[in-house]
């Protein structure tokens, strides 16, 4: 789940950060839940003009159902009356609702903070000029890679060049510390200097999330998601930078590498965190929209208040929880197990290891998992993708490289390009057939961030 | 940080909203985006008085706060400043 972005302050003003005694943790008081959510996501739509790989709502084509103008204001006032302070607004792409900018006004004038989530389609210098103006609006932009080439992988043609344009329209503006929303993934890990740079390039601030395998993500979760060794390389370089950088609480599962993260180290799902849809559906978290995490829906009676305090399956997530196998791991009292969602979209017990636990009990388990078999979970939920399959995602991604061998030559003089952890490892089917069927089966060989070829190219290379 | 002056008067922002919580509240500030949890219900109560008494001070006598107890609140009332919940009232 998406927490806060909250930053630090004091014992007993509590703020996330703060760890005092055991029995008063603020994290303690939350397992509870509270009178309204702190964070709660909506999607106001699930059209979007682009079809990134590892969409969480599978968005694409508008659904029929979505709430109209009324029913969107009417949910509104409603935040108005529970004192939500803020909504985080996305899809979806928000912004191409005919009626968003509308929403958002309204939004203000009722004392609603907004925090939207756009590809930054529609933040014209004029709209950018808007939303300056507004004490009420903050914008976060999606970027998924530093460069164009590996951006545009994940996101699609176009979408990286997008995303600049919208951040030189903000600058310019002068929109201070707008967001820009990376997801971590196995092929940016090695840019977040990169990510870091291009945010203090325009006053922006960087905020960090976690690649979750839900929706289209689950699709992409294992070529996607980051080696453990990667995953130790996003810890140190979010104890480095520490306050500077936002990650909306998502990576509390690294806490067992060591110290907590600024953040709660919580899985707020149901307790503090909720995700309303396009179509009204309340959800446990925005990571988890499958019908086992579906809470209620706005338009029944006693709207999403009656859903929030009452229903069944949020009462459930307030009890408190069992730790299950992850009681007795020395780390269970920061970690808590790790991401519901992730657990669940990789076929995982709930009461047990995150998959990307990095004591490495959920990488066992998902081995086994794979051996035998088992099924991931499907959704009824409608599937909102474009039906056709999005121009650009043929062939190797950016920095795939497939490395192939000629059979009977061995791996000697292994160059300075090689140092991911299959430097010697032959594949045990020659690529070149498997490359057309399959062009994402390449041998990812991402190098740190720190190596460099011979050839002086940062990163992995292909030169040799 | 130097400590909150508890013999001024105090106010708390008018960007901030408070929202009552069964362990205290949370406070939220719209102009800096800044959330705050007060995890005590004095505090609350100190925090929601702030405006109608003459000083800090008085506004946690009457919150029934000892003089003990003093320190750890004027603490807590000088995170709030820190933060801009809380402003120090022109006199």
């Amino acid at each position: 789940m998406t927490l806060l972005d909250a930053p630090p302050t004091s014992p007993f003003v509590l703020a996330p950060k703060d760890t005092p005694r055991k029995t008063e943790r603020l994290v303690d008081l939350f397992e509870y839940g509270l009178d309204a959510p702190i964070c709660l996501t909506w999607e106001l739509t699930y059209a979007c003009n682009l079809s990134c790989v590892h969409c969480l709502s599978s968005s694409g084509r508008r659904d029929p159902r979505e709430l109209t103008t009324a029913e969107a204001k009417a949910v509104i006032d409603e935040f108005e009356r529970m004192q939500v302070f803020y909504v985080n607004i996305g899809g979806g792409e928000p912004t191409v609702r005919p009626d968003f900018w509308e929403l958002v006004d309204y939004a203000s004038e009722h004392h609603v903070g907004v925090k939207f989530s756009t590809n930054g389609v529609k933040i014209s210098p004029e709209i950018a000029q808007r939303l300056v103006r507004s004490d009420y609006v903050d914008v976060q932009i999606s970027l998924d890679g530093a460069t164009a080439e590996v951006n545009d992988h994940v996101r699609g043609p176009g979408s990286y060049a997008t995303a600049m344009k919208a951040m030189q329209n903000m600058y310019d503006a002068g929109f201070k510390g707008f967001k820009i929303s990376v997801v971590c993934t196995s092929q940016n890990i090695s840019q977040l200097d990169d990510f870091k740079a291009i945010a203090d390039t325009f006053d922006a601030q960087l905020r960090l999330t976690r690649l979750r395998p839900s929706g289209r993500g689950a699709d992409v979760w294992d070529e996607l998601h980051p080696t453990q060794t990667q995953q130790r390389e996003l810890y140190d370089w979010l104890v480095a930078h520490g306050d500077g950088v936002l990650t909306g609480d998502s990576f509390f599962h690294l806490s067992a590498f060591g110290d907590a993260l600024p953040g709660l180290n919580l899985c707020g799902a149901g307790r503090v965190v909720c995700l309303i849809d396009p179509i009204g559906d309340v959800y446990a978290c925005p990571f988890a929209i499958h019908e086992e995490f579906l809470a209620g829906n706005v338009r029944s009676e006693g709207g999403f208040q009656e859903v929030w305090k009452h229903s069944e399956l949020f009462l459930k997530l307030r009890e408190p929880q069992s730790g299950g196998a992850c009681t007795s791991c020395t780390f269970f009292d920061t970690c808590k197990g790790g991401c519901m969602a992730a657990k669940f979209f990789t076929g995982l017990p709930l009461d047990g290891p995150d998959p990307e636990c990095v004591q490495g009990y959920g990488e066992e388990l998902l081995k086994n998992r794979k051996d035998t078999a088992v099924e991931l979970p499907k959704s009824s939920i409608v599937d909102h993708s474009h039906r056709t399959t999005r121009v650009g995602r043929e062939g190797m991604g950016p920095i795939q490289l497939t490395l192939s061998r000629r059979a009977g030559i061995a791996p000697v003089n292994a160059s300075d390009c090689e140092v991911g952890p299959l430097v010697g490892f032959t594949p045990e089917q020659p690529p070149a057939g498997a490359l057309n069927e399959s062009p994402r089966a390449g041998i990812n060989l991402l190098a740190s961030s720190k190596s460099r070829c011979v050839c002086g190219r940062k990163g992995a290379c292909s030169c040799s | 940080m130097p400590d909150l002056n508890l013999d001024r008067g105090w106010d708390l922002h008018p960007q901030v909203s408070v929202r009552p919580e069964p362990f205290g509240a949370l406070l939220y500030h719209f102009g800096t985006r800044k959330l705050s949890f007060l995890k005590d219900t004095t505090l609350l109560a100190v925090v929601r008085t702030l405006a109608e008494a003459p000083t800090a001070r008085a506004a946690c006598a009457a919150a029934g706060i000892a003089e003990s107890d003093l320190p750890r609140y004027q603490r807590a009332l000088s995170t709030l400043a820190k933060s801009s919940m809380v402003i120090e009232r022109a006199s």
